[in-house]
């Protein structure tokens, strides 16, 4: 019997002409422009460069600054000319250089000031200028033989300090959760939406069946995707975990079965399509911004914490960051398994639960 | 008219009729903006330190203390050996290890040099460098204070606009412009290709009353709903985040309707590109919404993508949304600043309203 439903699902989906088109789309998308856009280092401030003093070492600083690949540079007469482009939004930065400058540096008893002002109306945006602009010009300061060493720094993981390679695991999971949980909702609610789960629902077919039916080829699905993206990933960036794929795939099969069940459970609370994908999108939206796929959840207020341990994407994610990047194993990463685990009994108990068949 | 009115009155029918809907179409905002405002934040606070001091000596003492007392970083443990950094950093236990070599101060004293080594779990490139970098402005200064030296370059830094520098100032244009997109193109979007798939567009189309107006009737109720969540959102950004308006409500009230203008006619344009409302609702929502929380200047900086992503960011509304809103709401400046921005509104507007026009077909 379900061998027949399975096979009916794969026809319908495979004969509308859109859906397997945006199936390969997404991950591609996802693998090929999003890892490019996801990018918090900043590069190329527009910097307004005021030089007052106009001495050779000051000459000197500005070369140096304009030679970094942080900043684009170029000067300004006044301050408020200056301030007019940052108002206008052409440039991110000033950097001041007081007439005084040489001379103060070249007094036994003081140092010499510049003042550096950013806009900071995006608050990263602005500290990280700044510091790049006060890195440089410390830098500058040990040039001129008048400073201590640097420190070194040593960066673990991720050696080339590629933020691609940190989001691209993180995204792969976001194929599987649109492919394993967004589609088969939509596809359940849209034969509710029709009358036709009727016809189903008069049949000797389980509810048990029924579910799988619906589900089993969307999980071929999502984890023929998931190869492919392992695939593509590795063509195109050379990117290959670290760890072993049987890990990830234990993982991501606990991972299909919890959001298979999120989807279940939006499918069975609502009767249009409309309904099921305004409360999927929120969901979706509300897992994603709290999963640390975009924002670090260390940098979260404690109760945001508290709130993330509810979020099942956000064990994933770290599943596939660590396997990825830093080789984990399964005793790695029990903690994780165990709270996914938790999520699926409780969520696809919640889904058979409260399914119906009589509408 | 009054036949209009009817139409209207029927789509509001629609929407409000289905509760769940409405709360989440009014209650997104609400909630976007608080967790926004509140806990996605890219700044670093309490990054959990482990030490290997091999000198404690005076100098090296005041390091640690100086780190551990910013906000940054808390101290949570004291390594003996270099062995425990290894299973520390893998397990995700640690962010930053301090290493400081057998000889520090007599090192620094005779050859100026600092025998310290950051070590950092790299796996979050923007975290790793913020940590680092953080850590070494905190351990310079400590040791610049120590040996004041004649002829450095000391930078001051003023930040401008959001000196606290609070990630709301920028995520509350955002969210404005995310949320106007999703309610606006998507929602029209389907609610139109609804009434297709289901064959009551037919009826629609047979009725007296002209096309255009159907269409109309449509838009009205979710710019009434948008313009209710542009205030709740500003009102929630004003009262619970302390983040003023500084430029005036006029041009933020017309900047907004006319973001919705655009929105909705993208909506529209959607609507007569497609028949299904599952193509409606995947074209909209991975299609658009996407590329609208990505690369509109929310989260990630458009100058530090690549050439060719920066172009392709010029065709999306949003973009040019966020830029003017946090403008005239951050900034404070005038229409004469944000003309640029209207004008490529305007211009996508009226190009997306024509195109929807002539492929908006009476007949199915």
């Amino acid at each position: 019997m379900i061998k027949y439903l399975i096979e009916k699902e794969f026809k319908q989906t495979l004969r509308n002409s859109f859906l397997p088109r945006i199936m390969i789309l997404f991950p591609l998308m996802l693998m090929l422009v999003f890892p490019w856009a996801a990018n918090l280092e900043i590069k190329d401030v527009s910097l307004s460069i005021i030089d007052q003093a106009k001495s050779p070492l000051s000459e000197r600083l500005t070369q140096q600054i304009s030679s970094s690949a942080y900043f684009i540079a170029h000067s300004s007469n006044s301050y408020e000319e200056a301030m007019k482009e940052v108002e206008k939004g052409t440039t991110d930065a000033i950097l001041i250089l007081p007439s005084t400058f040489e001379r103060d540096l070249q007094r036994e008893d003081k140092g010499a000031s510049v003042q550096i002002v950013a806009n900071a109306v995006n608050g990263t945006k602005g500290a990280m200028s700044s510091m790049y602009l006060s890195q440089i010009v410390s830098d500058f300061n040990r040039n001129n033989g008048t400073a201590l060493s640097p420190i070194s720094v040593v960066k673990r993981f991720n050696a080339t300090m590629d933020y691609k390679i940190f989001m691209i695991p993180a995204l792969m999971v976001m194929v599987l959760t649109m492919l394993c949980g967004f589609l088969p909702a939509l596809n359940i609610v849209s034969e509710k939406e029709k009358g036709t789960i009727e016809q189903i629902n008069v049949s000797p077919i389980s509810k048990f069946t029924f579910i799988l039916a619906k589900l089993i080829p969307y999980w071929l699905l999502g984890f023929g995707l998931l190869t492919f993206c392992f695939g593509l990933v590795y063509a195109v960036y050379g990117l290959a975990p670290i760890g072993s794929f049987l890990t990830i795939y234990a993982c991501a099969t606990l991972y299909v079965l919890t959001i298979s069940g999120v989807g279940l459970i939006v499918s069975n609370y609502s009767s249009t399509m409309q309904q099921s994908m305004f409360v999927m999108y929120f969901f979706v939206f509300l897992f994603m911004l709290m999963s640390g796929l975009f924002t670090p959840i260390k940098s979260m207020p404690f109760w945001a914490q508290c709130i993330t341990y509810l979020n099942p994407l956000r064990f994933m994610m770290e599943i596939m960051r660590a396997v990825y990047l830093k080789g984990s194993v399964l005793s790695d990463l029990l903690p994780q398994i165990g709270m996914l685990s938790l999520f699926a009994i409780v969520l696809n108990s919640w889904a058979v639960f409260s399914y119906r068949k009589t509408l | 008219m009054k036949q209009f009115l009817a139409f209207v009155h029927k789509e509001f029918y629609h929407i409000f009729r289905d509760r769940r809907t409405v709360m989440i179409l009014l209650g997104m905002p609400i909630v976007q903006i608080i967790l926004f405002g509140f806990a996605i934040t890219t700044e670093v606070s309490n990054a959990r330190l482990a030490v290997l001091d091999e000198s404690k000596d005076v100098t090296t003492q005041r390091i640690i203390s100086q780190l551990d007392a910013s906000n940054y970083f808390d101290l949570t443990r004291n390594l003996k050996s270099y062995d425990e950094v290894e299973p520390l950093l893998k397990k995700g236990d640690i962010d930053l290890v301090l290493l400081i070599g057998p000889h520090f101060e007599h090192e620094l004293k005779h050859s100026g040099k600092v025998d310290l080594q950051l070590m950092v779990d790299g796996c979050d490139v923007n975290n790793a460098t913020l940590l680092t970098n953080y850590a070494q402005q905190i351990i310079n200064s400590t040791l610049r204070s120590d040996n004041l030296s004649a002829g450095t370059i000391t930078p001051q830094i003023k930040l401008l606009y959001n000196p606290a520098m609070k990630s709301a100032y920028n995520f509350v244009p955002g969210v404005m412009g995310i949320i106007l997109m999703l309610i606006c193109a998507m929602m029209t979007s389907i609610s139109i290709v609804r009434e297709k798939e289901t064959g009551t567009m037919e009826v629609l189309l047979v009725s007296p009353i002209h096309p255009i107006a159907i269409i109309l009737a449509k838009a009205i109720p979710y710019l009434v709903l948008s313009a209710m969540n542009v205030i709740s959102i500003v009102l929630l950004s004003v009262f619970v985040l302390q983040v003023p308006v500084a430029g005036s409500l006029w041009l933020l009230g017309s900047l907004s309707v006319l973001f919705i203008i655009v929105a909705l006619a993208l909506g529209l344009f959607v609507s007569t590109c497609v028949n299904t409302q599952i193509a409606a609702m995947l074209i909209s929502g991975m299609m658009m919404m996407i590329p609208t929380v990505l690369l509109s200047g929310v989260i990630y900086p458009i100058e530090s993508m690549p050439v060719a992503l920066q172009y392709f960011s010029n065709i999306i509304p949003a973009k040019w949304f966020i830029m003017a809103m946090r403008k005239v709401m951050i900034e404070g400046v005038g229409l004469s600043c944000i003309l640029k921005e209207v004008g490529v509104l305007c211009f996508m507007g009226v190009v997306l309203i024509t195109a929807s026009l002539k492929k908006f077909s009476i007949r199915l």
